[in-house]
């Protein structure tokens, strides 16, 4: 961004920290962008004159006599059409060695949705993955994030899902991507032919740290375009959301702030619910979907960041190794979709819900079962029964690269149901029973 | 009027220099280029008053001009409030104008051109004081009392009340006199600042009835007493929003006002488009008829956060100054918690326990404080039943907020992650649970009388076979099947049965989801008198087939009406299944 004229320009600085500066200046809005030295920053305290500012590319280097210049508004993006296709820095900037983009400046990270003009979400995403469509149905207008942990192959899960539902715009917000997993969404992208509704906003772990800070809304802000002007179905990507809350402790803890569990700062909740609220299902038709990625430390989902996103989102997916099968599945006890029970037996087959109900239920007893087998207890028949029906399930199922429709999920746990169980133990209610259960 | 002048901006924390007085919690509006945003003074240091912005403070600067009101928060309270939906700042939602929020927005909660059929109930020459009932308008089905303004203190004269008839809300209805002469027109609006309790009743007796809920393991084992407190702590999944709302739908109340603090914005949109299809059992009307919604969203402005609950109880207390039982649900306590944190945070207060401020205890003992059963000036009773959810971090109850609202609550409906993870839906723990109402004298006798003369004892006895049930699984847990006697298992599947068939409901099912009180005594009594019985099973491997046969026939019955062909023969399976099994 270049300076204009008329623009007041300060050049002495009074503090200097890793992520903060302070200068003298007057007349200045809080939340204005400024640089300083030519960096990127941005107003976070003023007391009388003098104006905090949080630097985003970090203040290596910076002297006290630096250059600040404030731009009189908050961090913009430039929307229109033409951001389809394009990848973008931390601050829209272009980083495809594409034009810059023409259109109307939005403030990011603006107003939130009157709640009484949202409507219920209620468009069922199919993905083809059994454990998600089956077990943890996802709507649009719904936002959920991937609990894993850093082993476990959550992007590709996520690029996966992104692919198979039905969108009109897919937007990335990377956050401390690693250079390797940046190239590999955008290969996989490209590959699929997609790349014409895709939009990037990136931050790889080459970029500093703190300019992460601006990812999700930037994302947010052109998916708010796409979603609301031009009634479109947006799904937005966001990883690594554990990479931005730890950008958002440095920046509470260079201005002093009393950190509360885990060190993060105590409005954690309030700035995570901020992002995560975006997702909507707009009166005129458009949505926004979050889909994004919380990795976790050793599978640790009380730690702040987990707990605190859990209480936000509409549910969360966990992936797991199954090692009976050599695959990695969608849990079926951790996972849970908020939302589904909005679309489940309504936009879908109607005994989907206790299908869904009775297969998790023997899934759990197949898990005690398994308990017993490895404390050395006699197993009893229905004991072995229920193991081979968890295997089959496992492998037929909750299998992430299972790719099949709604009705074949259900068919099939109906014959595993049937394989493995007498009436009773399957405990559906009787009018299923008559339709579905063809066993004497 | 007190004038000042922006100093400094911390996030939501605002400096004002003033140039008069200023009082705790007065209510001033910072100008911004034309837009006014409400702010609350919450600490005043010298000629500095430090102030909370309900909104976003983008762009605000230094130099920036206030304006002081002289007035703490308050609400407007009139008739119209029903099926209205609210802000946390009691804005009407619905008057706003496009699909995002406008900062500075300000709307009037009430229609103030709406006109109501009055009807007098106090006379010329009547002594009253605040509180007591001028008159009534039909609201919804309810009766609406205009009463005598909850700020007048003091005894008044009815100088003149206006003939039955129609009037706008602005319209004088009636002229008091005070002691000293003089003269105060009175029309259907009120004001009342909401930190303060509305206390125009003459007593607090301690709550004697049950509120009903509909909730089978909150009705039969753990009961909920009209004007009573309780809480819901779980663990994010536990199924506490999905609770509330169950008990929303069926419980035996006037009026419900849910307060959806800081949480998940598709859950109110949930309530504002289920609310209008469905039907209220008691009135024959909608369901949205005899609700409000308050609603901060997790999106919305901190500190509005913070005024929500205390604007759904003032309204709450108005109701109940009418002689209504009114509930009130507050969706999630915690933050409302944590909006007090990031203030105290952002004043650099000492921070106690998990940075929380130190009065923290205080704050929410006091707002539990304000439930109750009472006895209006009039003879008249009416209430206020308070359930809160708290969401707990990380699921671990040992945190400041619940064991703050434990010291206040008399009810506690534990969830569990537990049961929620093997779908065992409420997921309300059976044992950690409790209600301090059922050792209430007054309220053993309420339901001896009522549901029938052994209840107490029935119940009692229940938690008994649960406890048992669960140390005989731990037993087998440790032991082994074949390690322990048959007794275990049939102790364990005992408890079982009652976890399954009357624990356990399915809030989406339409017959399941609630449960008249006489149902909850008929089943109740039903499973206990199978739990009575002797079996004789051949090994243990026979045990668990057996009652699983009963549970899914149990099941059935669940789902379909008491009084229908199809229950009783259900029943008669049961009967006959549990006759086979029994030692002769």
């Amino acid at each position: 961004m270049a300076t204009q004229a008329f623009q007041k320009i300060y050049t002495k600085l009074n503090q200097i920290t890793k992520a903060t500066c302070s200068v003298r200046a007057s007349g200045v809005g809080n939340e204005e962008l400024a640089t300083v030295a030519g960096r990127l920053a941005q107003v976070v305290k003023i007391v009388d004159d003098n104006v905090t500012l949080q630097i985003f590319a970090g203040t290596e280097g910076i002297g006290t006599d630096a250059e600040v210049i404030f731009f009189g508004k908050a961090p913009t993006l430039k929307v229109g059409p033409a951001l389809a296709g394009r990848f973008f820095n931390a601050y829209g900037d272009p980083i495809d060695g594409g034009p810059e983009v023409e259109g109307t400046e939005v403030e990011i990270g603006g107003p939130s949705v009157n709640p009484v003009r949202r409507k219920q979400p209620s468009e069922l995403i199919t993905t083809g993955i059994a454990g998600i469509d089956l077990n943890n149905t996802l709507v649009t207008g719904q936002k959920i994030p991937f609990f894993a942990d850093p082993d476990q192959p959550y992007n590709e899960v996520m690029a996966l899902v992104a692919l198979r539902a039905e969108s009109d715009k897919i937007i990335l917000g990377g956050m401390g991507l690693s250079n390797d997993d940046y190239l590999f969404f955008k290969h996989s992208f490209e590959n699929a032919g997609v790349i014409d509704r895709m939009i990037s906003f990136v931050n790889t772990t080459e970029d500093p740290t703190v300019e992460r800070l601006l990812v999700p809304n930037m994302a947010l802000s052109a998916a708010e375009y796409f979603a609301s002007e031009h009634n479109e179905k947006v799904l937005v990507l966001l990883t690594d959301m554990t990479l931005y809350c730890d950008a958002l402790s440095i920046v509470s803890n260079r201005m002093d702030q009393i950190p509360s569990k885990d060190s993060m700062p105590g409005s954690l909740y309030s700035d995570l619910a901020k992002i995560y609220e975006k997702a909507v299902q707009f009166p005129d038709g458009g949505s926004i979907t979050i889909i994004a990625v919380t990795t976790l430390s050793g599978g640790d989902i009380t730690h702040a960041i987990p707990d605190n996103t859990g209480y936000i989102t509409e549910g969360q997916l966990f992936l797991k190794r199954d090692t009976d099968i050599s695959k990695t599945i969608v849990d079926p006890f951790r996972s849970l979709s908020r939302l589904k029970q909005l679309v489940i037996g309504t936009k879908t087959r109607e005994d989907h819900p206790q299908v869904m109900n009775t297969s998790i239920r023997l899934y759990a007893d197949a898990a005690n079962s398994k308990t017993k087998m490895e404390n050395g207890f006699d197993l009893s028949d229905y004991d072995e029964r229920v193991l081979d029906f968890a295997k089959e399930y496992s492998d037929k199922i909750l299998a992430i690269d299972v790719n099949i429709d709604t009705e074949a999920m259900l068919d099939i746990t109906w014959e595993l149901f049937q394989r493995y169980f007498e009436r009773a133990e399957v405990g559906i209610k009787d009018e299923f029973m008559k339709i579905y259960w063809k066993k004497a | 009027m007190t004038k000042g002048i922006v100093k400094a901006i911390i996030e939501n924390l605002v400096q004002v220099e003033v140039s008069g007085p200023v009082s705790q919690n007065e209510i001033c509006y910072i100008d911004l280029g034309g837009v006014k945003l409400m702010a609350e003074v919450i600490k005043v240091l010298g000629n500095i008053a430090y102030t909370q912005v309900f909104e976003s403070t983008r762009g605000l600067k230094t130099g920036n001009t206030v304006e002081f009101t002289e007035k703490m928060l308050e609400v407007k309270l009139g008739p119209g409030m029903l099926a209205k939906n609210y802000d946390g700042l009691q804005n009407d939602l619905n008057k706003m104008n496009g699909v995002f929020l406008t900062r500075g927005e300000y709307t009037d909660p009430l229609d103030e051109d709406s006109s109501w059929e009055f009807t007098p109930i106090a006379k010329t020459g009547d002594k009253v004081s605040a509180g007591e009932w001028l008159g009534s308008v039909p609201e919804s089905w309810i009766s609406h009392k205009i009463m005598v303004p909850f700020g007048l203190v003091g005894e008044y004269t009815v100088k003149k009340m206006v003939e039955k008839g129609r009037y706008k809300l602005t319209d004088t209805i009636a002229v008091l006199t005070d002691e000293e002469g003089k003269d105060i027109a009175v029309n259907m609006i009120q004001y009342w600042p909401v930190k303060i309790p509305i206390k125009s009743y003459t007593e607090k007796p301690r709550p004697f009835r049950i509120m009903e809920t509909g909730v089978r393991t909150m009705d039969t084992l753990n009961p909920m007493a009209e004007g009573g407190t309780g809480f819901i702590p779980g663990p994010f999944g536990a199924g506490k929003t999905v609770l509330q709302h169950s008990i929303s739908k069926n419980a035996d109340a006037d009026l419900i006002i849910m307060a959806a603090c800081g949480e998940r914005a598709n859950e109110v949109v949930e309530l504002f488009v289920e609310f209008p299809k469905l039907d209220d059992p008691r009135t024959g009307r909608k369901l949205i008829e005899r609700t409000i919604i308050i609603c901060n969203t997790s999106n919305m402005p901190v500190a509005a956060r913070e005024a929500s609950v205390y604007t759904a109880m003032t309204i709450g207390e108005y109701y109940r100054n009418m002689g209504l039982k009114v509930l009130l649900l507050a969706d999630s306590t915690s933050r409302w918690a944590q909006a007090l944190r990031e203030m105290s945070n952002r004043m650099e207060e000492l921070p106690g326990p998990d940075a929380f401020p130190m009065d923290l205890p205080a704050i929410i003992s006091s707002f539990y404080a304000r439930a109750g059963f009472v006895y209006l000036k009039g003879g008249e009773t009416g209430s206020i039943t308070f359930i809160g959810t708290v969401s707990p971090a990380g699921g671990n109850l040992k945190e400041p907020v619940t064991e703050s609202t434990k010291k206040a609550a008399r009810c506690f409906y534990a969830l569990s992650q537990e049961r929620a993870d093997s779908k065992r839906y409420p997921a309300v723990d059976p044992i950690d649970s409790y209600s301090k109402y059922l050792e209430y004298p007054e309220v053993i006798e309420y339901l001896n009388e009522n549901i029938n003369p052994h209840w107490v004892q029935d119940v009692i006895k229940t938690k008994d076979i649960l406890l048992r049930g669960r140390e005989a699984q731990d037993q087998i847990n440790i032991l082994g099947d074949d390690g322990v006697p048959l007794t275990y298992h049939d102790r364990y599947w005992k408890s079982e049965l009652i976890d399954r068939v009357i624990l356990q409901q399915d809030g989406f099912d339409p017959v399941d989801q609630s449960t008249p009180m006489k149902r909850q005594e008929y089943m109740l009594e039903l499973i206990l008198s199978i739990c009575d019985t002797d079996f004789v099973h051949e090994n243990f491997e026979k045990v668990m087939p057996f009652f699983v046969k009963l549970v899914n026939i149990c099941k059935q019955m669940n789902y379909v009406e008491i009084d229908t062909e199809e229950f009783k023969q259900y029943e008669k399976e049961l009967h006959k299944e549990v006759e086979e099994r029994s030692a002769k």
